[in-house]
C-alpha cells in the first residue's frame, strides 16, 4: 500500500503540530507577561488629576509619610490627605501654579479631589496598615522607593502568593520600628531579622497563613 | 410599535431570520469584538475629605448615643457608624430602657434609614380625586413651596385664633415637641391636638380611671419579683419597657441560680402564645373572658378576703393554674406583680391595681407614673372624625401617624379625610395617608435628626443624628417650628433651647456634651405617683360574660415583626421568623386546635372572618398553644402603600376592627381555598433527640457529650480558642440575635418563595421546641457550632472550609465552588447557600448599610456564622498595634451584644477567668448532638425545668 502522505507533506504536518505547540507556549508566556505588565501595571506611572510627585515631597523635601497619610499607624487605611492637609503648605507655596488648580478648586467648591487608585486590593482582602507598620514592615517593602517616583506607580504585584511569601517567612523583611518610614533603610535580615521577629512578637507562621487572617 | 388593533405575529422563522451560518458569523464577530475590548478594569477613584472630620474615619466603628423612638417612647441605642455611615444599631448600656440590649425593631430601623422606598421629597396633590378610592395625581414639590402655602394659611389662622386647624400625631413623649405643641395651642386657642395610636390599651386607661380617676402607665421592676403573673399580656415583648423587663427578669434569675435560691415563679394565662408564656412555669391558654373571670376571683380572694368561687365553670387545667397561682401569690407577698393585657376588660385592670395595693406590690415591683406619651389634653381620632363631620376642620396636619391605614374601620377615616380642604401629612414613607393628603412632607429618620423622647420609666433621652439627612427631610420638631411660626428652625438649636432651662444653671455646654455622650439626661426618671385605688366593685362574682354559641372572640394584637404596620416595608423583619409560628412574610389568623377541629380547619385553610358586618379573608394557623373559642388577628399587614417590600403582604386586620378596643365578636366561615405559608421550622418535636435539654433545679447533666474517643487528630489552638456558650435558661426567643447578625454580616433576604424552598440565609436561627418538661416552649438559638472535628471540612473538595489557628471553622468564599457537600454533611444545618444573587448590588442607598468589614457574598458560595470574625480581627489588630493582650470581653459578637437576657457568652477557652469558661463548668452544660463527637465550640446550658407542682 502506498504511503498516503509524501515525505514532504509529512514534514509539513509535523512542523504544523510543533508550530501549534509553540504558539500555545507563546500565548501562555505572553499572557503572563501581559498580566504582569498590563493588568498590574507594575512600574507604570499613573496619571493623576494633580501630577503629585512623591519624589519631590519625600525625596527632596523630606516630608514624613505620616504627615499626609495620617491614619497609617492607627487604621486599616493609610489615609489620603484631605485638601486641607495639602493646603497647610500650598496656601502659601506655589499658590498660582496651574497644576494646583484642582486643589484650590476643591477647597473652593468643597468637592474632593478624585485621585486614581494605584494600589488596589480585591474587596475580599482585609489588609491592615496599622498592624504591618507596628510590626516593623517598612513602607518600602510593598510600595517601593516612593521617594524616587515622580508619579506614583505600583512596585509590587500585590498578589496572594506575593503576600504569602512574607507571611510564611517574615523575618528577612522586618526592620526596627524606627526605620519603618525610612525609604532608604534596608531590612537587616539574618539573625538580626529573627531577633526583630521575636522582639516585635510576630505571630506564628500558622497564624499568619490562616485564611481568616486576611479574608472574612 | 404595534398599533393596538394590529395582531402580533410570533412565528419563529419569520421573527428571526437567523440561519446556522449567520449565527456562527455573529458569534465570531462577538468574540472578535470582546477580545478587542480587553483591558484592565478601570482604575478606582479615591475621594479624600476636603477637611478632616472631627474623628478621622478609620475602619473602627464610631458609636453615637441616640434613641430609637417607637410608639412615642425612646429605647436608648448606640448607632454604630463606619466611615460616616450608620450601619448597626446596638443598645446603650447607660440607658434605663436598654442597659445595652435592644429589640428587633430598633436594630432593623437602620435598614429603614437606607430604604430606597423612603420618602425623599415633598409631594403636592394636583386636583381633587374623582372617587374616594382613585389615587389623585401628585407632583414633586419643595419645602419652599410648602412654606409659601403655609405662610398664607398661618396668617389667616392667626387672625381666627386657629379655628379649623387640627394636628394629629401618634404617641408623643418628646419634651421639645410637647412644649412646641403647647405653645402652638396657646397662640391658637381654637386649634386642637389629637392623638391616634392603634395599639393604645383603652381598657387599661379605663381601668386606671376607674381605680384612680386618672390614666396611669406602669413601670415594672421584675428583678425584685418572686412571682410574676401575666394575664393576656406579654411583658417581654409588649410596651416600651419590654427589653428592660426581660433583662430584669434574667438578672434576677441569674442571681437566684448562682445563689442557689428559689427561682422566681412565672405564671401566664394567655390567649395566643407569647414570649413570656413560653418561659412561664405554669401556663394556661384561656379566652379573655375566662381570664377576666379569673381576675375577679383573685380580686375577691385577695382584696375582699372572700373565699367564694362563684358559679365557676372552669376546666381542670384552669383550676390547677388558679390553685398554684394563689399559693405562689401568697408566698411571694409584696414581691409579686400581675401584668394585665389589652384584651382584658377595664374592670380587670382596675381590680389588678387594687390587688397590687393590697399585697403591697405598689412601689416595690410596680410603679405608677403619669402617661408619658399620651397627653390628657389631646383629643382622640374619633373626636377628630366627629369634628370633621361637623365641618369644623379646614386644615389637618398629620405628623408621623398613618390613620388611613391603621384607624378602626368603623370610623371611615378616608371619607373624613376627603372632607378636609387641606390635609398635610408628614412621615417617613409615602404611605396610605400621604396618598390621601394634599401635601406630603418627608420626615427625617431617627438616625438623621435631633430630638428627645422619654424612656419607659420617664428618663429623658436625647436623639442624636449619626448622619446628615440623606434627602430633603426635616424632623417633626423642625416641622412644628415651621408650622408654629418659630424664628428658630434648626432642630439642634430647638432641642438645645428646650433643655437649656433644665440644665440647672452651670455650664450648659458641658452639661449638654455629657448628656449627649450618655444619651440620657441625668436624673430624669419620672417620679412615681402615690395613688390609692378606690375599692373596686369586685365582691360579687359575676357570671362569665355570655357569648353566643357559635361566636368567637377576635383579639387584635401587634405583630412580632410588623408591629402596628410601620415596619411592613422592612425586609429583615418580614423575613424574621415569628417566634412561635416560625412564619415569615405573612400574618395568619391564629386558632386553637379544638376550635379548628370544630370548624373543620387546618393550618393553611383560608377563612372569611366577619366582624360587625365587615369581612376579611385570612389564612388560618392552628396553634396548639392558642386558647379555644378565640382567634388572634395580627395587625400590621395588608399594607397598600408601604413600599415595594410590604405592599400586599398578608391581610389587613384593621379593615374589620370595629373600635380601638383589642377584642370583638367574630364569626368565621371556611372558604375551601388554601394558602402557602413560608415557614422556617417545620416541626416542633425533638423526635426523641435531646436537642434543647432541660434539667431539674440543681441537677447535673450526666453526659454533656463533649469528648468521646476519636481517630481524628485533635485540632489545637495555641493562642486563643474562641468559644460560645448559649444559656437556654435565659433565652426568651425574641430574635434580637438573628437581626443583629443580619445587620452585622451583610446577610441578604430572599423573599417568600425562596423561604418556602428552604433557602433563608440567617446565620443564627432560633429553634423552638415543645416538650413536656416545660409549660411553654424552649427556644434554642443555633449559630455555627465551630466543631473542632468539623464534618463539613472533610467533604469540601476545594478546601474552602478549614480550621484556623484559633479554632474557628472559617469559610473561604473565594475558594468555594458551590458543591454544597459541606451543608449536606453538617449535622446542625447552619450553612447557607447563595442559590441566586440575593444581595442587591444595584440599589445605591442599600450599599450604605453594608458593613465594610465583611465580604458581600455573591451567587454560588456557601456562607455561615463566622463568630463575627471581623470583631475578633478588630480586637486582634488593636492588641497587635498596642501590645496589650486581648482581655475577656474585648470580643463581643453581634448576637451577644444585643441579647436582652445575656443568654449568649463568648470568649477564649484559654482564659480560665473568662465568662465562657465559667459557663462551661456549669452542671447544665452540654453539647448539641454531642454523640456525634464533633466537639463543638458552641455549647449550651440546659433550661431549668419548672418545679413540679404537688398534686392537690
Amino acid at each position: 500500500m502506498p504511503q498516503v502522505f509524501s515525505r514532504r507533506s509529512a514534514l509539513v504536518v509535523k512542523l504544523v503540530l510543533v508550530g501549534i505547540g509553540a504558539a500555545f507556549v507563546a500565548v501562555v508566556v505572553a499572557g503572563g507577561v501581559w498580566r504582569e505588565h498590563w493588568v498590574q501595571a507594575l512600574g507604570q506611572p499613573v496619571e493623576q488629576p494633580i501630577p503629585f510627585s512623591h519624589k519631590h515631597h519625600v525625596g527632596d523635601d523630606g516630608i514624613d509619610c505620616r504627615y499626609c497619610h495620617t491614619t497609617v499607624e492607627t487604621s486599616r487605611h493609610a489615609g489620603l490627605p484631605s485638601t486641607h492637609i495639602c493646603l497647610t503648605c500650598h496656601s502659601q507655596l506655589y499658590r498660582d501654579a496651574a497644576m494646583l488648580r484642582p486643589l484650590h478648586e476643591s477647597e473652593r467648591t468643597g468637592t474632593p479631589i478624585a485621585w486614581r487608585r494605584v494600589h488596589d486590593l480585591p474587596d475580599f482582602v482585609f489588609f491592615d496598615h496599622s498592624v504591618h507598620v507596628a510590626k516593623g514592615v517598612g513602607c518600602v517593602e510593598c510600595h517601593g522607593r516612593v521617594d524616587q517616583m515622580a508619579l506614583t506607580w505600583r512596585a509590587q504585584p500585590l498578589q496572594m502568593q506575593w503576600c504569602l511569601a512574607c507571611h510564611r517567612d517574615p523575618a528577612p523583611r522586618l526592620r526596627p520600628p524606627s526605620q519603618v518610614f525610612d525609604m532608604a533603610s534596608v531590612a537587616p535580615g539574618g539573625d538580626e531579622g529573627r531577633r526583630l521577629a521575636a522582639t516585635l512578637h510576630i505571630e506564628s507562621t500558622r497564624r499568619l497563613t490562616d485564611c481568616s487572617t486576611c479574608h472574612r | 410599535m404595534h398599533a393596538d388593533d394590529e395582531p402580533l405575529h410570533f412565528h419563529p422563522r419569520e421573527a428571526t431570520a437567523l440561519t446556522r451560518r449567520s449565527a456562527l458569523g455573529v458569534m465570531a464577530a462577538a468574540l472578535a469584538l470582546a477580545s478587542g475590548a480587553c483591558s484592565r478594569p478601570p482604575r478606582e477613584r479615591i475621594y479624600p475629605a476636603v477637611g478632616m472630620p472631627e474623628d478621622a474615619p478609620g475602619e473602627r466603628p464610631l458609636y453615637y448615643a441616640s434613641a430609637s423612638v417607637r410608639d412615642g417612647h425612646a429605647l436608648g441605642v448606640r448607632i454604630g457608624t463606619q466611615q460616616g455611615r450608620p450601619i448597626k444599631i446596638e443598645g446603650n448600656p447607660l440607658h434605663p430602657s436598654s442597659l445595652g440590649a435592644t429589640d428587633v425593631f430598633a436594630q432593623a430601623s437602620v435598614l429603614e434609614l437606607w430604604d430606597p422606598d423612603r420618602s425623599s421629597a415633598v409631594l403636592q396633590r394636583l386636583g381633587t380625586p374623582r372617587e374616594r378610592d382613585a389615587r389623585p395625581p401628585a407632583a414633586t414639590s419643595s419645602w419652599e413651596a410648602f412654606e409659601t402655602m403655609w405662610r398664607g394659611r398661618a396668617a389667616r389662622l392667626r387672625a381666627e385664633g386657629g379655628a379649623g386647624l387640627r394636628i394629629l400625631t401618634g404617641p408623643v413623649s418628646s419634651p421639645t415637641m410637647r412644649a412646641q405643641l403647647a405653645g402652638l395651642l396657646e397662640r391658637l386657642p381654637r386649634a386642637r391636638w389629637h392623638q391616634h395610636w392603634p395599639l393604645r390599651d383603652v381598657a387599661a386607661d379605663a381601668g386606671a380611671r376607674a381605680a384612680f380617676g386618672q390614666p396611669v402607665q406602669t413601670v415594672l421592676h421584675l428583678e425584685r419579683a418572686r412571682c410574676i403573673v401575666a394575664l393576656a399580656a406579654d411583658p417581654f415583648s409588649d410596651g416600651p419597657g419590654a427589653v428592660r423587663n426581660a433583662l430584669d427578669w434574667s438578672t434576677g434569675r441569674d442571681a437566684d441560680r448562682n445563689g442557689g435560691g428559689e427561682l422566681a415563679r412565672l405564671f401566664a394565662a394567655e390567649v395566643g402564645p407569647g414570649l413570656f408564656g413560653a418561659r412561664a412555669d405554669v401556663r394556661v391558654a384561656l379566652p379573655p373572658a375566662r381570664i377576666d373571670a379569673l381576675v375577679r376571683r383573685l380580686a375577691a380572694r385577695i382584696v375582699d378576703g372572700s373565699r367564694r368561687d362563684g358559679n365557676l365553670v372552669a376546666a381542670p387545667a384552669e383550676l390547677a393554674f388558679e390553685t398554684a397561682l394563689v399559693a405562689a401569690l401568697a408566698s411571694a407577698g409584696s414581691d409579686a406583680v400581675i401584668v394585665p393585657g389589652a384584651a382584658l376588660a377595664a374592670e380587670s385592670h382596675a381590680a389588678i391595681h387594687a390587688i397590687h395595693q393590697r399585697i403591697g406590690a405598689s412601689g416595690r415591683t410596680i410603679d405608677l407614673v403619669a402617661p408619658l406619651a399620651m397627653a390628657s389634653e389631646a383629643g382622640s381620632l374619633a373626636e377628630l372624625v366627629e369634628a370633621i363631620a361637623d365641618g369644623a376642620v379646614d386644615t389637618l396636619l398629620v405628623v408621623d401617624a398613618n390613620p388611613l391605614y391603621d384607624a378602626p374601620a368603623a370610623l371611615d377615616i378616608a371619607g373624613a379625610f376627603a372632607k378636609v380642604r387641606t390635609t398635610i401629612h408628614a412621615g417617613l414613607y409615602r404611605d396610605e395617608t400621604a396618598h390621601a393628603s394634599t401635601w406630603h412632607l418627608p420626615l427625617s429618620h431617627d438616625c438623621e435628626r435631633w430630638g428627645d423622647a422619654l424612656a419607659h420609666d420617664g428618663s429623658a433621652t436625647l436623639v442624636q443624628p449619626a448622619i446628615a439627612p440623606l434627602y430633603a427631610t426635616r424632623s417633626a420638631t423642625e416641622l412644628l417650628a415651621l408650622v408654629g411660626g418659630d424664628e428658630e428652625r434648626d432642630g439642634h438649636r430647638l432641642v438645645q433651647r428646650q433643655w437649656r432651662a433644665h440644665a440647672g444653671g452651670g455650664d450648659f455646654d458641658a452639661w449638654w456634651q455629657e448628656s449627649l455622650r450618655r444619651g440620657v439626661v441625668a436624673g430624669g426618671a419620672a417620679a412615681p405617683l402615690a395613688l390609692t385605688p378606690r375599692t373596686p366593685s369586685v365582691g360579687r362574682p359575676a357570671d362569665d360574660a355570655p357569648t353566643p354559641r357559635d361566636d368567637l372572640v377576635a383579639v387584635f394584637a401587634a405583630d412580632p415583626s410588623a408591629h402596628d404596620g410601620r415596619f411592613a416595608n422592612n425586609a429583615w423583619l418580614q423575613e424574621l421568623p415569628r417566634p412561635h409560628t416560625k412564619l415569615t412574610w405573612d400574618n395568619a389568623l391564629l386558632l386553637g386546635p379544638a376550635t379548628a377541629t370544630m370548624q373543620q380547619l387546618q393550618t393553611g385553610d383560608v377563612v372569611r372572618a366577619t366582624i360587625d358586618g365587615r369581612a376579611l379573608e385570612a389564612p388560618v394557623w392552628v396553634s396548639a398553644m392558642h386558647a379555644e373559642g378565640v382567634l388572634t388577628l395580627p395587625l400590621g399587614y395588608g399594607r397598600r402603600d408601604a413600599g415595594r417590600v410590604g405592599n400586599g403582604v398578608g391581610f389587613d386586620a384593621y379593615r374589620v376592627r370595629p373600635t380601638d378596643a383589642a377584642t370583638a365578636h367574630a364569626r368565621i366561615e371556611r372558604l375551601h381555598r388554601r394558602h402557602d405559608f413560608a415557614v422556617t421550622q417545620h416541626t416542633i418535636s425533638q423526635s426523641g433527640r435531646d436537642l434543647a435539654r432541660t434539667v431539674a433545679p440543681g441537677e447535673r447533666i450526666a453526659d454533656p457529650g463533649l469528648d468521646h474517643a476519636s481517630l481524628y487528630p485533635r485540632s489545637t489552638s495555641p493562642e486563643h480558642a474562641w468559644a460560645m456558650a448559649i444559656d437556654l435558661d435565659a433565652c426568651i426567643g425574641c430574635n434580637a440575635c438573628t437581626i443583629a447578625c443580619q445587620a452585622e454580616n451583610n446577610i441578604p433576604t430572599v423573599g417568600k418563595d425562596e423561604v418556602i424552598k428552604g433557602r433563608e440565609m440567617h446565620w443564627i436561627r432560633v429553634d423552638r421546641y415543645e416538650t413536656p418538661d416545660v409549660a411553654g416552649s424552649i427556644f434554642q438559638p443555633v449559630p455555627c457550632m465551630h466543631c473542632e472535628r468539623a464534618p463539613c471540612e472533610l467533604v469540601c473538595p476545594v478546601g474552602a472550609t478549614v480550621h484556623d489557628a484559633e479554632g474557628l471553622n472559617v469559610q473561604v468564599y473565594n475558594r468555594c465552588v458551590g458543591t454544597r457537600f459541606c451543608s449536606n454533611n453538617c449535622p446542625y444545618k447552619v450553612r447557607r447557600f447563595n442559590f441566586l444573587q440575593w444581595v442587591d448590588r444595584e440599589t445605591e442607598s442599600l450599599k450604605g448599610q453594608r458593613n465594610p468589614n465583611v465580604t458581600v457574598r455573591q451567587r454560588g458560595v456557601m456562607e455561615k456564622c463566622s463568630y463575627c470574625l471581623q470583631r475578633i480581627a478588630r480586637a486582634r489588630q488593636h492588641a497587635q498595634t498596642t501590645g496589650e493582650p486581648i482581655a475577656d470581653g474585648d470580643v463581643v459578637t453581634a448576637c451577644q451584644a444585643v441579647c436582652p437576657t445575656r443568654a449568649i457568652r463568648f470568649g477564649d477557652l484559654h482564659d480560665t477567668q473568662s465568662d465562657v469558661v465559667r459557663a462551661r463548668t456549669s452542671p447544665r452544660h452540654y453539647a448539641l448532638l454531642g454523640e456525634l463527637n464533633t466537639r463543638p465550640r458552641t455549647t449550651y446550658l440546659a433550661r431549668i425545668a419548672a418545679k413540679t407542682e404537688p398534686k392537690s
